[in-house]
């Protein structure tokens, strides 16, 4: 599968990563060629095969409904960028709501 | 030309675990910002989901109380997307292979016919933190609180079943009720733990094809629900009265002060959210039994228990609706009849009553009074029994209430016992009748009603105690002599 | 005393006959760490301060005579994709340059639990995303044998052949772990999947990674393998305690000893031609050793081996991409300086704070998880998956372990443009094992150019037993190796 750039940019878009020109150029090329031999899994002989989802053969793993102590707030806190009064800060959203 | 609106439900209730769906912190709401948070719930590396087993059950029991299909085999999923309320920039979810599927739920219409809304799934995820928007323009910023990140969420959506902005407003009252019922979340809509999306479009009646739709989203009290939706109703019907379809689908939001839905965004086509099988998480396998087993602790739900209050109890539809529209409500009712041999009746009108008022007033749920069932119980059996009168009776209760008292017990300290003694009535009624020779003549005179007026100024006397059946009798008996 | 060559038996013993106190050995491999670190770049952080209070307290340990393991007092170095509570935890990325985790990844709590002193934390590709810490923030790590040649993809196995720590914790999604053993000359073990908790591992393929220790010689990493693995609450795909899987940590033979040894060498892990015949003769020579002491080889054929290494590097971008979202510069790690609203805080921030092995990463798996190619890519994969643990599970009923090159060659030059594609074939050998979730062990096997190679052994879960067992064969018949330079 060839991997243009454009489609290469639009996924950088969508992981929310900037490319140069250059760049989504470099990606392109590198990745294309990463997907012409990845690629080669649509021709493997794997008819009838279910999917490996899960490795291990565990179900139903769970925790009990008990509450369990929290962080203290200032350890939650303390690897922010950017704090306000217990709250962590980030700028405008630019959104319709 | 007449029109038809078509209108798809989809409803997010938390779940009232006691702690998170995938960790340990409390699932509380209302604390101090950012303190029921840990590694996992904030997205820190390396923290790991470990799923709670409550939480599960609780989605099941939804779904059962639903007549959905539960799934012997259910999975989570990560749904992709950016925003900063999610702190892995991953929801946990469930795409393929949700818990519930298939269900319904019967409402009855404004028009008193019964209608069936199909639920489409339920599946259970977790929910994201809390944004706070402050300041305006370029100077604005946001505030987040992960408190919330993490609760247990489960998603209903219903089949486009509904056919009027009532007949949505009824199905989720409906819901709401049942969920409560079932006590697995609090549905509180002004806490967000109830919300709804609602899906709107409007045909040619008889079209089996469907309009352009719109996404009404954040509706957060029943009367927006159906005011938002009338709203739509309307202004989609103008749109193809006028010969001028919606030209695209649209998510739309609700003006509350305005009274109107206002244009958000174009409903993009199909997001991509990325989905895949969370390599976290391992599997769910529902065992029959397990299911049962939750089914088996289902409690009798709020449509049988109305239906058989009428039949079983005798009583009126509207007592029936009433007492069996809140859960703690009708078990108290219930309680109290296991205890009391009288008419259900009385103790529905004790408790539609004087029960009710004095919980609105004190702003208390059944539970969280002091009244006991056993007490009310005993309470009217003192009234079959003569101990007491109704009149009395009145204020035993409110003491009852306020203070858990017994009825016995107050009765005792108050005094307040009902006066059976004939003697003791005679001597009273006798001064009444002297006290008051104007009334008797009238009554001497064929002028019954006075008998009323002396029986009042005896009862008046004895504080109400005296027992008015006696009363009556020792009067008419020296009047009559 | 030359602490630095010392195993870990002898390590503890002199700890606990105090010949040496932990302070002192912490002391000692801090100054080796302080004088031989700048030249081999094997640690992001040193954690100078922590060590030493925690050699204080193993002091106190030893001194009461109370709860001491064989690891009481030990420095052990922790991959700086692994979480340490208060320690700086990077993973090697500008993202988290300033990351302090406010707790331990599970891996981590056991060492302290058997008193290990974390002393390091070591230099890895960016989240591990690589095979030769090339693409590390901080300038990737040297191999000690060589130091214009790479160390394979982690620090810690250059620092453990160097004698700047006795141990080091790492951890393999595709191979890096197994690649640096080979390459430093040292012992290491990515587990099978679910033997040790990845709480606390900053995730990159999480249905492929596992924790694993690395180690001078194989009794040091069998010790430090019991420590690390057990069922852990907190990663719901850890293991149970008991059943299948869980009962390898006891170094054993099979039932007849080495003579009932069937050792299978799977024809395509010694066919292709990028294979040097120096390696394969190494290596096929560590099987003639078995096979000396009585084991049988047993011709195999895994014929999915091609397909399984795309299906790694398919299934390993899927997860890089989802695992590495969270970095967003939100609540913790690296925010740009020019986030002025909420979608340049991500541009920006993903943008200047991932390398370009993270990103190239992140833009394959974002394609492979798309709408349009989760059927073909991601979904094939999967079912590849399939095939390839059938074809192993056939495999190990024909013989008990699997014999095998860790890599096709003595490591390359450090810094050499090789495009992605062929870094990721470097994992052709190793990949399998993270896809199927066996265990697989590397020891070296031999010099090649005066470049050691390794062998490498597969196991079934459960089975890594064997694989001590075989693998302390093998090093008593070849000896260990330590790199020249570093000998005093």
């Amino acid at each position: 599968m060839n991997l243009e750039k454009e489609k290469v940019k639009h996924l950088a878009e969508l992981a929310r990563l900037e490319l140069g020109e250059e760049e989504a150029a470099e990606f392109s090329r590198q990745l294309s060629e990463v997907l012409a031999y990845a690629g080669k899994v649509r021709e493997a002989p794997v008819a009838g095969m279910e999917p490996v989802i899960h490795l291990l053969s565990l179900a139903n793993v769970f925790r009990e409904d008990e509450v369990e102590p929290s962080l203290p707030r200032e350890e939650a806190l303390a690897n922010a960028p950017h704090r306000e009064e217990g709250f962590f800060r980030v700028p405008r959203i630019l959104e319709e709501n | 030309m007449n029109y038809e609106t078509v209108i798809g439900l989809e409803v997010h209730v938390e779940l009232k675990t006691e702690a998170k769906v995938f960790c340990g912190c409390a699932a509380r709401f209302g604390a101090e910002p950012n303190t029921h948070v840990c590694p996992g719930c904030l997205g820190m590396p390396g923290a790991l989901p470990v799923l709670n087993k409550r939480a599960v059950e609780y989605c099941i029991k939804a779904g059962l109380a639903l007549n959905c299909r539960i799934a012997p085999f259910s999975r989570f999923d990560r749904k992709q997307y950016f925003y900063p309320d999610l702190p892995h920039a991953y929801q946990i979810s469930q795409d393929d292979l949700p818990l519930c599927a298939g269900g319904g739920l019967k409402i009855v219409n404004p028009a008193g016919e019964e209608r069936l809304v199909r639920i489409n799934r339920i599946h259970l995820e977790e929910e994201a933190g809390r944004t706070y928007h402050s300041g305006t323009g370029t100077a604005g910023y946001s505030l987040l609180d992960f408190n919330r990140s993490g609760l247990p969420l489960i998603e209903i959506v219903t089949e486009p079943d509904l056919r009027s902005p009532e007949e949505a407003r009824i199905f989720l009252e409906k819901l709401q009720e049942i969920l409560r019922y079932i006590e697995v979340s609090d549905c509180k809509m002004e806490e967000g733990s109830f919300r709804c999306d609602a899906n709107i479009s409007v045909r040619p009646a008889g079209s089996r094809e469907f309009g352009r739709r719109m996404e009404i989203k954040n509706l957060n009290s029943f009367k927006a629900i159906q005011a938002a939706l009338a709203y739509e109703e309307n202004r989609l019907g103008s749109l193809l009265a006028a010969g001028t379809p919606p030209e695209q689908e649209e998510s739309r939001g609700w003006d509350e002060t305005r009274g109107m839905t206002f244009f958000m965004r174009p409903k993009e086509k199909a997001t991509d959210y990325r989905y895949f099988p969370d390599p976290d998480l391992p599997p769910l396998v529902i065992a029959e039994e397990w299911v049962e087993a939750i089914r088996a602790g289902l409690p009798e739900l709020p449509e049988e228990k109305k239906n058989r209050y009428v039949k079983e109890y005798g009583l009126p539809v509207q007592d029936a609706d009433l007492l069996g529209s809140f859960r703690e409500t009708a078990e108290f009712f219930e309680a109290t009849l296991r205890c009391y041999s009288g008419e259900p009746k009385t103790v529905a009108n004790w408790v539609m009553g004087d029960f009710a008022r004095l919980l609105n007033l004190e702003k208390l749920t059944p539970a969280q009074s002091k009244l006991k069932p056993e007490a009310l119980a005993a309470m009217l059996q003192m009234i079959d029994d003569g101990q007491i009168s109704g009149k009395i009776a009145k204020t035993v209760f409110e003491e009852m209430f306020y203070s858990g008292k017994s009825p016995r017990e107050i009765v005792a300290e108050k005094g307040l016992a009902q006066i059976s003694d004939e003697n003791q009535l005679t001597a009273v009624v006798r001064e009444i009748l002297a006290k008051h020779p104007g009334p008797v003549a009238d009554y001497r005179a064929g002028k019954t009603k006075a008998l009323g007026f002396l029986v009042g100024q005896v009862m008046k006397e004895t504080k109400g105690q005296a027992n008015p059946g006696l009363v009556n009798k020792l009067l008419r008996e020296e009047l009559d002599k | 005393m030359e602490l630095s060559t010392l195993s870990l038996k002898e390590l503890s013993d002199a700890l606990r006959e105090k010949t040496v106190s932990a302070r002192e050995l912490t002391g000692a491999f801090l100054e080796r760490i302080n004088r031989f670190n700048p030249e081999l770049n094997a640690f992001v952080t040193v954690a100078e301060e922590e060590a030493l209070a925690a050699a204080d307290e193993a002091d106190r340990r030893l001194a009461r005579g109370e709860g001491v393991t064989p690891l009481t007092g030990i420095p052990v170095a922790v991959a700086d994709t692994i979480c340490t509570k208060g320690i700086k935890t990077t993973c090697a990325s500008r993202i988290l340059e300033n990351f302090i985790p406010p707790y331990d990844a599970t891996a981590v709590s056991r060492l302290k639990e058997a008193g290990a002193v974390i002393i390091a934390k070591t230099n890895t590709d960016e989240f591990g995303a690589g095979t030769t810490t090339g693409y590390s923030a901080f300038g990737p790590a040297r191999n000690p044998w060589d130091k214009d040649r790479e160390p394979g993809g982690d620090g810690g196995a250059a620092a453990v052949a160097a004698g700047l720590v006795p141990l080091a914790v790492s951890f393999d999604s595709g191979g890096s772990l197994r690649r640096a053993a080979a390459f430093c000359g040292v012992t290491g073990l990515k587990p099978a999947y679910g033997s040790v908790s990845r709480y606390g591992l900053a995730a990159l393929a999480p249905s492929l990674e596992q924790i694993g220790p690395l180690a001078r010689q194989v009794d040091d990493l069998a010790l430090l393998y019991q420590v690390l693995a057990g069922p852990d609450p907190l990663d719901a795909t850890s293991l149970p305690a008991a059943g299948p899987g869980r009962d390898g940590a006891e170094v054993t033979g099979p039932a007849a000893g080495s003579k009932g040894l069937r050792i299978g060498l799977p024809r395509e892990y010694f066919a292709g031609e990028q294979l040097q015949a120096a390696v394969k003769e190494r290596v096929l020579a560590a099987a003639g050793i078995l096979a000396e002491k009585g084991g049988e080889q047993v011709d195999l054929t895994l014929p999915s081996t091609g397909y399984a290494l795309a299906a790694h590097i398919l299934l390993a971008a899927a997860e890089a991409s989802s695992s590495l979202a969270r970095y967003d510069g939100v609540r913790y790690g690296y925010r740009s300086p020019e986030a002025t609203d909420i979608d340049l805080l991500y541009k920006k921030t993903r943008t200047e704070g991932f390398g370009s092995e993270a990103k190239r990463r992140i833009l394959l798996g974002t394609l492979v998880l798309s709408a349009e190619c989760y059927n073909d890519y991601y979904l094939n994969a999967q079912k590849v998956r399939a095939l390839v643990i059938r074809e192993f599970k056939e495999a190990f009923t024909k013989c008990d372990l699997i014999l095998t090159p860790v890599t096709p060659g003595a490591p390359g030059r450090a810094g050499g443009e090789r495009s992605p594609l062929l870094q990721y074939q470097d994992e052709y050998y190793t990949a399998g094992a993270n896809l199927a979730g066996l265990a697989g062990l590397s020891l070296p096997c031999g010099l090649v150019d005066g470049l050691p190679v390794g062998v490498q052994l597969l196991a079934p879960a459960g089975r890594e037993g064997l694989l001590f067992w075989a693998a302390r064969i093998l090093e008593e018949a070849t000896g260990r190796l330590s790199p020249p330079s570093f000998q005093e």
